[in-house]
This record gives C-alpha cells, structure tokens and sequence, in this order.
C-alpha cells in the first residue's frame, strides 16, 4: 500500500506545481499551493506506517501552518483586490525591474 | 549548565529565549489594541517591543555565558545557535526602530508591526536551534507568515500589497518544495530528527539511498527560495522593492540569515560529510556560482536604490553559501563573520534609504542621491561606508573586507580555487554598482530644483550612526568578532575537517596553497 | 490487493451509471420542448428566484470564515493530546495503562491550558480589534 500512497502523493504534488507554475489567477494558484501541501500530507501518512506516530504529528502541524497560511493569504489577496479590481496576476505589475 | 532534552522541563529550560520573545509578543499584542490607536502608542508599543529583545538577548548571553550544553534532543543547545540569537535580535532591534519612524512618517499607527516582527524573530530562533525537522519548519512557517503580513501591513500602498502577494504566492510554493523534501528524507531516514538521519546517512552511504537524494535535492529547492540564490531568486527584487522599507530591511538581513542559520545546521549535522560525495555539493556549488554571477552582474541595471540592495543581497547569499559550502570549522566561522557584517552593513544601508525617501515612498532612485554630500553629508559618509562594507574595500569599508576576506581564505583553505576566483570576480563586478552609487552622492551635482531632504528622524539616525560607527571600529580590529565568531561556530565538523592542519587559524595569512 | 473485493462497489457504480443514462435519455426521447417563462426559471425550492446566484459576498463573511478557520483547526492539537493524557499527568512510565499511585502530574493539564491561553490571546485580540462585530 505504502507504494501506490506515495505514488499518488507524487502524483498530486506536481499537479499542484504544474497548476502552480501555468495558472495566472491568485486564488487558484493559492489552491495548487495547497495541494501540494496535502500531497506532502499524504507522504508523511503513508510513512508513519512504517515509523511510527512522527509523521501522524508533523501532518497536524502542516495542516494548522496551512490553516494560518490560508487567513494570511486570503487577506493579501482581498487587500491586492480592494487596490486593482482583479486578482489575476497578468494585471499585476507595478513592480518591473 | 546540562540540559536533559528528554525531560519537558529540560526543554522548557532550554527554550527561555524563544519564550520570552513569544510571551512579550502576545502581552504587548494585547496591550497594543487595548488603546485606541495613535501614534504615541504605537511608539510606546515599539519601546516595549524594544525592551522585549532587549530581555532575550541578555538570557542568550547568559546561556552563552553559562556555556549551555544538551543531550539529544528536537534542540541544539549549542554556541552557534546562541550567536545566531544575538545576530537575529540585533536585526530585530534594528527593524523595530525603523519601523516605528517609518510608521510615524507615513502616517501608520497599527502598533501591531512590532508585535509581528517579534513573532517572526522567534521563528528565526527556532530555526537556528532547530535539531529535527518538525522545529525547522515551524521556525520558517513562523517567521515567513509573519514576515507575508509586514510586507502587506501598508496597505494603502498597491505597491506594498503586490509584493506582499508575489511573496506569499512565491514562498508558500517554496514551502512546498521544502516540506516534500523533509517527508522523503524522514522516509528515507525513517527519523526527523538531524542526528538519526546524519547516523543513517553515514551509515548507510547517501549513494545507497535515492529517496534521500530527491529529498535533499528538494530541501535545497525551498531553501535557495528563501535565501534567495539564483535561479530561485526571481521573487527577491520586486518583494523587496514594494515592502515597507523596514521591513524590507528586516527581511534582507534577519530572514536570510535566519535561513542560512537553519541549512548550514542541516547541511553539516543531517548531511554530515556532504563534501566527501559528488552531486549535491555540485549542485550546491552551481548554485553559489550562479547567484554571485547573476545578482552582481544585474545589479548593474539597476535604477532604484531598493531593487539594487535587492540584487546585492542576492549576490551577498552567494558569497554567503560559498561559506556553507566549505564545510569546514574556518567556513562556518567565516560564515558567521559575514553574517554579522552584511546585517550591519545591508540594515544601515536600508536605514539611509529609509531617512532620504519621502512620504509616499518617493525619493528611491539613485539619481535622487546626486549631490547628497553638499546638502547631507554624514548620510552620504555613513552610505559610502555601507557601499564600501558591501563591496568589500579595505579600512573604508570596514569589516566587509574581512568578511570577505575570511570566506575567500576558507574557500582557498579547502583547495576551492575556481569558487574564490568567481568570488573575486564577481566582486570586482560589484563596484560597478557599489562605487557609482558613491560617485553620484559625492561627485554629482545636486538635480535642480530638489528639495532638501527631511530631518532624519532619531531612532533611523542612531541606527544609521552606530551601524557604521560599529563596522568601521570592527573593520580596524577585527580580532572580537573573530574570535567570536570562532568560538561560537557549530561545533559538528566533518569527518575530513580534521586532517585539515590549519583548520580553526584564521589569522590573515600567506597562503599555503 | 483483491480485486474482487471491489466487485459489489463496480456493480453499483454500473448500475448508477446506466440509470442516469436511462433516466436522461428516456425523458429526451419522449419530451416535447413547449417552454414558458416559469419553466425556464431556476428552481429554488418553489420559492420565485431573487437575483443571479452569482452574487458578490459581503467580506464580512470571509474574515468570520477565517477566524473559523484558525480557532477551529487548532482543536485537531486536542486530539493526539487527549489520547496521551494518562501518560501526560503521569510523572512516572504508566504500568499497564494505569499510573502507578502518587505520581500524579498536572504536567499535561498545564500544558493544555497554556495551549488555551494563548489561543485566548488570541481571541482576545480579535475581540478588542472588532473584528467580531458584524456592522
């Protein structure tokens, strides 16, 4: 079983990047983000079968950081709305070098 | 003092910097929206916030003193992780007054950015004692979340809320990458904790583990995103420009070194002999390579004072990981020498721009700097010594050329020859920049019609001051920082360090090799 | 991995599958299209629409959600601590499950209350900040 879990979580990980590094809205790449962050979830999972409760911690510890990342996300991209009207990041470049 | 790592109290006991620093956070976040906000407040809450540093560095320095030590355990209780603290709260210090005159000046009275600057300077903390993985990410989630809400505090400023969100968007990623690191390497190790994996590892042969390799390979990913090396370095330049300067600043110093604390631990303690085995020290050496070439050699475009310290910070981390690299006890000295000259000189830097831009955040370009030294001319001092500190000039530039010096003799110590050429060169690069900043405050005349700049406020004055008052003493003795910074350099050596016969001298010298 | 043991489940997906199809298929088959203004309207639940259901939320409804968000996940830190606490208030090792007399620690109840504490602070701050008030 451990296999076919890490397999997957592989799977789910760079559908997350993949969304990531292709989509142009803020919010849907913020959910690839997240993804990718339950495909890690999944690994750890799938590991602590082998080692024991370790890895059962470190995924409550990821999902209350992911929780906290998600309020703090969700407010920049309400804070960039209130500025540009969108939260497409095509639109997004006042900052150029 | 021992400390018994197993036991919660032995752990309670060796975590009472990072308790203060949290405690003081959440009582002056309580006191912070408990009065009306004000500007007075918000300066009274960046006192407390002050003193709450102030309060943990001097337990840092006791346990320093006290000469800590541990058993096995998710900590280190070590010298390295106590002058880590001290550098981080120093930046801590440094961004705390800043803020409180930038908020004055632009009109900001959540005092609450003080309170977050603590909350991220206890992450930072956790990373530098962190032993095992689990500390280690919530050191950076601690520090990085904190460090998303400052760079968008300002939020009248669209500028302010677009880098905040390239940062989130960018470190969030990055956050994946090193977490999905950390799960292969505890399933590879079937531990999290850096001295199981560092046994298995050497036990076990890292070429006889391919789920540790990628993982490795993956953890390096998240965190040359977060130091900021190239070509994982896209995010710095605009992130840095649009945040609030202080923070800005914060982040340039604190956040990187915070990072740099967390790998080198992880780098010599979970991956212990990394030079001995081929691919990941030549990744590591490609990437040090690329960023020195690629932050220097982009810097020279630059037209804004803040995007500019952004490329030189990319440059300075691959100065930086060259110090890694050589993972020997002179690297991780040299490496802690620098640390402490590029905070000083990149904070005092920001604090000049800090002092020159005007409300609304104008006055960042280069050109606005023209003339400074007929209107201003301590500011204009006090930048050239930053410039020339970032550079790497000798006696002007104080300890920046030591630093770079020390990093260079490491280097050269460990036989890396084309790695200091690149060093060299790239600096050579550097005072393309570094100087024409310098030429255009001291040799170009002031731009017609240019207002005088405002009245540099005190906190940012004094901060200016003892920045470059401390870089110029240290740079012509140099000897206290070097010794402490070789006294408190991470112990774990690799097993090849010791047949190295001139391993821990670093007395400037004529090279043997 | 049995295969079979997944048997009844495919049969039931089947089954699922071809009586939607059959459902769909059949009411096409044998509808004449004879649209009014009524018919073509959303349900919702016989009451007349208000408006597209596509409406912009008020952002008041977003921060209640976050904070939801944040004070609710940290009750997941409860569970793994709730099933260690016989060996948390125990100073010593615990003997077949039980602890031995006299040995009682508050170890775990403190720890847990120091947890609350600072979620209190935080709540505190979300209270004094307003940002519990709806208007």
């Amino acid at each position: 079983m451990i296999n076919e879990a890490l397999f997957f979580s592989a799977v789910l990980f760079t559908i997350g990047v993949v969304g990531v590094l292709t989509r142009r809205n803020a919010i849907i790449i913020f959910m690839c983000v997240e993804l990718m962050l339950n495909a890690v979830n999944l690994t750890f999972v799938a590991f602590s079968k082998l080692y024991g409760a370790a890895g059962q911690i470190f995924v409550i510890f990821v999902m209350t950081v992911a929780a906290a990342e998600a309020a703090v996300g969700l407010a920049i991209i309400i804070s960039i709305f209130r500025h540009r009207e969108t939260v497409n990041l095509q639109n997004i470049n006042l900052l150029k070098g | 003092m021992h400390y018994d790592l197993a036991l919660p109290s032995g752990l309670m006991a060796a975590l009472v910097p990072e308790i203060i620093v949290v405690s003081g956070a959440m009582l002056l976040l309580l006191w912070a929206v408990w009065r009306p906000e004000s500007d007075v407040h918000q300066r009274n809450v960046a006192i407390g916030a002050a003193g709450v540093t102030l309060l943990a560095a001097a337990a840092v320095v006791y346990y320093m003193v006290s000469d800590a030590s541990s058993g096995p355990g998710v900590i280190a209780v070590d010298r390295f992780r106590w002058a880590s603290d001290l550098l981080f709260l120093l930046a801590t210090l440094i961004a705390i007054a800043l803020s409180s005159d930038f908020s004055k000046r632009e009109g900001i009275t959540t005092a609450e950015s003080h309170v977050l600057i603590l909350l991220a300077t206890s992450g930072m903390m956790l990373l530098a004692a962190a032993r095992d993985l689990i500390i280690l990410f919530l050191g950076i989630e601690l520090m990085s979340i904190s460090v998303y809400v400052l760079a968008g505090l300002y939020r009248r400023s669209a500028r302010a809320s677009e880098a905040a969100l390239k940062y989130f968007l960018l470190g969030a990623f990055s956050t994946g990458f090193l977490l999905y690191g950390i799960a292969l390497v505890y399933g590879a190790a079937g531990s999290t904790n850096f001295t199981d994996i560092g046994r298995v590892v050497s036990e076990r042969g890292f070429g006889a583990l391919p789920m540790l390799q990628i993982g490795l390979a993956l953890l390096v990913v998240g965190f040359a995103f977060k130091i900021g090396a190239a070509p994982f370095h896209m995010w710095t330049p605009d992130v840095y420009e649009g945040a609030p300067t202080p923070y800005t600043a914060y982040m340039a110093a604190g956040v990187k070194a915070a990072a740099f604390a967390a790998f080198i631990r992880v780098w010599l303690e979970a991956f212990p002999g990394t030079i001995e085995f081929g691919p990941p020290y030549k990744v590591l050496w490609w990437l040090a390579v690329a960023t020195m070439v690629i932050g220097n050699v982009v810097a020279l475009a630059q037209k804004n004072v803040k995007r500019l310290l952004a490329y030189s910070s990319i440059a300075h981390a691959g100065y930086i990981l060259v110090g890694v690299l050589v993972a020997t006890p002179l690297g991780a000295s040299a490496f802690l020498f620098y640390l402490v000259a590029y905070t000083l000189a990149t904070m005092g830097a920001f604090a000049v721009v800090i002092a020159l831009e005007e409300v609304g955040e104008r006055n960042q370009n280069v050109q606005d700097y023209a003339g400074l030294w007929r209107v201003r001319p301590w500011l204009a001092i006090a930048m050239a010594v930053f410039m020339l500190a970032l550079l790497g000039f000798p006696i002007a530039g104080g300890m920046g050329f030591f630093a770079k010096w020390y990093i260079l003799q490491a280097a050269l110590d460990r036989s890396q020859f084309y790695l200091s050429v690149y060093l060299v060169l790239t600096s050579v690069v550097s005072a393309g920049y570094y100087l024409s900043v310098v030429m255009v405050m001291f040799m170009r005349p002031r731009a017609e019609g240019a207002p005088l700049p405002s009245r540099v406020p005190r906190a940012t004055g004094i901060v200016i001051a003892a920045t470059a008052v401390v870089l110029l003493v240290f740079g012509i003795f140099p000897s206290p920082v070097l010794r402490f910074a070789r006294d408190n350099t991470i112990t774990i050596a690799p097993p090849s360090a010791a047949a190295s016969p001139r391993a821990g001298a670093l007395v400037p010298a004529a090279n043997s090799h | 991995m049995e295969i079979r043991a997944y048997l009844p489940l495919l049969l039931l997906m089947g089954f699922v599958i071809m009586n939607a199809v059959m459902m769909l298929g059949l009411s096409h088959l044998t509808m004449r299209s004879r649209p009014t203004a009524v018919k073509q309207s959303a349900y919702e639940s016989g009451i007349p629409p208000l408006g597209d259901a596509r409406e912009r939320f008020s952002v008041k409804f977003y921060l209640v959600a976050m904070l939801f968000i944040i004070f609710d996940i940290e009750t997941v830190f409860m569970i793994p601590w709730a099933s260690h606490y016989r060996q948390l208030s125990c100073a010593v090792p615990l003997s077949n499950g039980l602890c031995p007399a006299g040995n009682t620690s508050f170890f775990g109840l403190g720890e847990m209350l120091v947890f609350m504490l600072i979620l209190f602070v935080g709540l505190a701050y979300v209270w004094k900040k307003g940002a519990l008030q709806w208007d």
